[in-house]
């Protein structure tokens, strides 16, 4: 039965430097980096390749070797132009100088009726593709040697400065649905799709086959997979889920159809200080220096690879994270205010009423910057949390439980729900500021690897 | 602003690792961050936007809502005052006897709780948290106007250490700070802070003849085991003075008490305040109301004598039940921090405010009490809430 979920907590948040639904003339980017930090549960990265090395797209970069038959490959053809490493020889990134003309490696089309399950996942693992499906809990890649018992596809993203996908996706709908019929066969159970129900949804979404189509209305973060998941059918212990973005269906749909890993995708360039936004079509890992430089309202900004409640920070010519779809630009934010914690404002953005914030009386969209706005303290005010969190999970004594290192606690209040990006907006809307994400995923870590 | 900035500059070094006064680091930015807001951003990884709003504010928001009940009570003392001696005098008089009384008690409050709160920031080398903010202000609210200064200071110090630093500072405390201040000196000096004589300040001169300085609370206390009705007893109290507790002065405010917790009115305002910008539970506010309502009623129901036999309306006005109420019992920290924990909790202070009163003739004043109490039992309150949400998470897990 398909669902109609209609959430009334949260907060959206009103940005300005939203991309108009068209696609702008950037230059195209050159390079093209895997970050190995973007896969959550890596545990011991080895490197394939060496500088000067020239791939094609397709091409094996990076395996794991706890988990050997997840292949990380290139997102394009060109030249294995460096390969950084950090502190402790820790792998950063691979980066790919590109050819003009994109040459795939071939991967062999796959005839979805004939294959069988553990056949077509050791295709989907060999072919690059497969680091798109994450398992929860815990929010890491999925093991191929699993079978989780729904998968799960978020259709719309309710972060601030989002992409459409319903824009960025026009054309794909084939491949979507190839993407979908491979999904329907790694799993006995479900495969859900979860529209926005506040809006029309697009021709892609609606016209999908094979899948469970739910409605979910509501503000941010309505369109977070996690809450979706808690709302259609929630993770207990022992259980396994995953979920995967439209973009990554599109991407398995396509190798499907054309045996090739194609990471090409259209992505949101956003945020108040760009002078030009807009849409761009580019491909996974992309430099976004192409985009960003020469593009600036001001000198002093913070350059983010995907949303600003869940994204990284990365430098002008730094490179997109391997799940973002957007790039988001927006004014640093260190500088003192004199008096600016009893200061009244409208113009500053406040989930909160206290006084002097008069945000919630200014309608329009606002500029926000990266100062803290205040220091860390322990949780005082009760309360605030819930009312960002449309899950039946108790956020404050979650936490605690993580603080504690309870494992019990942990368990018991619902970790297993919870990855980063659902405890964003707490994180967002904490008068004490508390790096709550951050927080989540030690708490994840613990029950994962003790 | 560009001077003052550059002054905290000019210092710091001295207050930096190796600097002369590099224990005092702690003071330094507490100075620094209440005339700046910090220049601190957000990190690489995580919500890269913060709220604007931070705990200074919120704090702010509290003090800013206990304001009209400090300048209601600093009119009210002088008012007090020259009815008891009986002499007429101006507004203007009124208050500047209210300024002289009410605010060395509050210099006091504040400057004895900062300096005990810098010493152990210096000490245990925890930044300098805004929590004192709302607890200076809230127990010069909850004294009486002529309690020795060196009291306040005493009761300052054993709150601020006892109630909360003991146990980690700001957000860790098990009591409201400010009602251990008071509990404090409510056990150790009951002379200054109960009885007839401490509520209003009479100065050298002598009270008028037929003056009684009991309060609302002790008046009805003493009807009942005399026997007469509550209500008249209140209404012919000070009456040849005007100053009858009738239910209308004592919602206003014009009756003798603690300097701030004398006038419903000035609490509703606060409430609205508080409510209005979320920064309290409404919940406990209303269960609060609600709870010393239907045990009032139930006290009617019973009326075994004539404080029970009380118009239930009546403990709404009375003593210090809606200060506390809106002030004390909502402590974010202190109190339940579960949605269904608040109401539990506010609904139960209600009811023991009015159990006390009624029933205990050591206790006239039973919020004090009832707060603190439920501020012990709302861990426990909330354990059962949130093992609730456990087991639901369980069940659903075999289903």
């Amino acid at each position: 039965m398909s669902k109609l979920v209609k959430l009334k907590k949260g907060f959206d948040i009103n940005l300005a430097g939203k991309a108009a639904l068209e696609l702008a003339d950037f230059a195209s980017a050159q390079t093209f980096a895997i970050k190995p930090t973007d896969f959550l549960g890596i545990q011991r990265p080895k490197v394939l390749v060496n500088e000067g090395d020239t791939v094609k797209a397709g091409t094996p970069i990076l395996f794991d070797k706890a988990m050997d038959q997840v292949k990380y490959v290139a997102p394009v053809s060109g030249e294995i132009v460096e390969v950084k490493r950090g502190e402790k020889r820790k792998l950063l990134e691979i980066k790919i100088l590109a050819d003009k003309e994109t040459t795939f490696e071939d991967l062999g089309k796959i005839d979805l009726g004939k294959v069988d399950r553990d056949t077509l996942k050791a295709k989907l693992a060999e072919s690059g593709v497969w680091p798109n499906l994450i398992q929860r809990p815990y929010g890491i890649v999925a093991n191929p040697d699993d079978t989780p018992k729904a998968i799960f596809i978020s259709a719309f993203d309710s972060n601030p400065l989002a992409p459409d996908y319903g824009f960025t996706l026009q054309g794909e709908e084939q491949y979507f649905q190839a993407g979908l019929d491979a999904l329907a066969k790694l799993t006995d159970g479900k495969v859900h799709l979860n529209v926005d129900g506040s809006k029309n949804v697009p021709a892609i979404f609606a016209n999908a086959k094979g899948v469970e189509i739910n409605k979910f209305s509501g503000p941010h973060p309505a369109g977070n997979v996690g809450v979706q998941i808690h709302h259609l059918d929630p993770i207990n212990k022992g259980e396994l889920a995953w979920t995967i973005s439209p973009v990554g269906v599109v991407q398995i749909g396509k190798l499907v159809l054309n045996g090739v890993f194609d990471a090409s995708k259209v992505i949101a360039v956003t945020g108040s200080e760009l002078t030009k936004t807009g849409y761009v079509k580019t491909v996974t890992g992309a430099s976004v220096s192409s985009f960003v430089k020469g593009n600036l309202n001001s000198g002093h900004v913070r350059v983010i690879s995907g949303n600003v409640l869940t994204g990284e920070k990365i430098s002008l010519e730094g490179y997109m994270g391997f799940y973002h779809n957007q790039v988001t630009v927006i004014p640093e934010g260190d500088y003192e205010e004199f008096l600016g914690w009893i200061k009244p404002t409208t113009s500053k953005l406040s989930f909160h009423k206290a006084i002097g914030m008069f945000s919630f009386m200014n309608k329009g969209e606002f500029k926000v910057d990266t100062n803290t706005h205040g220091e860390e303290r322990p949780f005082v005010v009760s309360g605030v949390f819930e009312k960002v969190l449309p899950m039946d999970i108790l956020p404050t004594y979650l936490f605690k439980a993580i603080i504690a290192e309870d494992f019990d606690e942990m368990e018991e209040l619902g970790l297993y729900e919870i990855v980063e990006e659902d405890v964003a907006l707490c994180e967002f809307v904490d008068p004490s500021k508390n790096e709550l994400q951050e927080l989540v995923r030690s708490g994840i870590e613990l029950l994962m690897y003790s | 602003m560009k001077a003052l900035q550059n002054l905290f500059d000019s210092i710091k070094p001295n207050f930096e690792k190796g600097g002369k006064w590099e224990k005092f680091y702690t003071l330094y930015e507490g100075h620094r961050t209440i005339a700046f807001a910090p220049d601190l951003v957000t990190k690489a990884k995580g919500a890269q936007i913060k709220d604007a709003t931070d705990l200074k504010r919120v704090m702010i928001t509290v003090v800013i809502a206990m304001i009209p009940a400090l300048i209601f009570g600093i009119l009210n003392v002088g008012e007090q005052h020259f009815l008891a001696v009986g002499e007429t005098a101006g507004f203007g008089d009124k208050v500047l006897f209210g300024l002289i009384s009410v605010l060395p008690i509050l210099i006091v409050s504040y400057g004895v709780g900062l300096v005990t709160e810098f010493i152990f920031c210096v000490v245990r080398n925890h930044p300098v948290s805004e929590g004192f903010l709302v607890s200076g202000m809230l127990i010069a609210l909850v004294m009486p106007p002529h309690i020795p200064l060196w009291q306040i200071a005493l009761a300052t110090i054993f709150a601020v250490v006892i109630g909360k630093e003991v146990f980690g500072g700001t957000g860790m405390n098990i009591l409201n700070v400010a009602m251990t201040a008071r509990a404090f000196l409510y056990f150790a000096y009951p002379a200054q802070i109960s009885g007839d004589q401490v509520w209003t300040y009479l100065g050298d001169k002598a009270a008028v003849d037929g003056f009684s300085g009991a309060t609302a609370l002790g008046v009805a206390y003493g009807a009942s085991t005399e026997g007469t009705p509550v209500v008249e007893a209140l209404a012919s109290h000070n009456a040849a003075m005007g100053a009858d507790f009738s239910f209308m002065n004592m919602f206003m405010g014009w009756i003798p008490g603690s300097i701030g917790e004398t006038s419903t009115l000035m609490a509703l305002i606060g409430a609205v305040i508080l409510i209005y910008t979320g920064v309290a539970s409404w919940k406990i506010i209303v269960g609060g109301f609600g709870g010393a309502y239907a045990m009032g009623l139930l006290m009617n129901a019973l009326a075994v004598n004539e404080y029970m036999a009380m118009p239930a309306h009546y403990h709404l006005v009375m003593g210090g039940l809606a200060f506390g109420v809106v002030f004390m019992a909502t402590d974010p920290v202190s109190a339940a921090q579960t949605e269904t924990g608040k109401w539990i909790y506010g609904i139960l202070i209600g009811f023991m405010t009015v159990v006390i009163r009624v029933t205990n003739p050591a206790y006239p004043e039973g919020i004090m009490l009832a707060v603190l109490l439920m501020n012990v039992f709302a861990p426990l309150i909330d354990y059962y809430v949130v093992k609730a949400n456990k087991t639901r998470r369980l069940q659903r897990a075999t289903v």
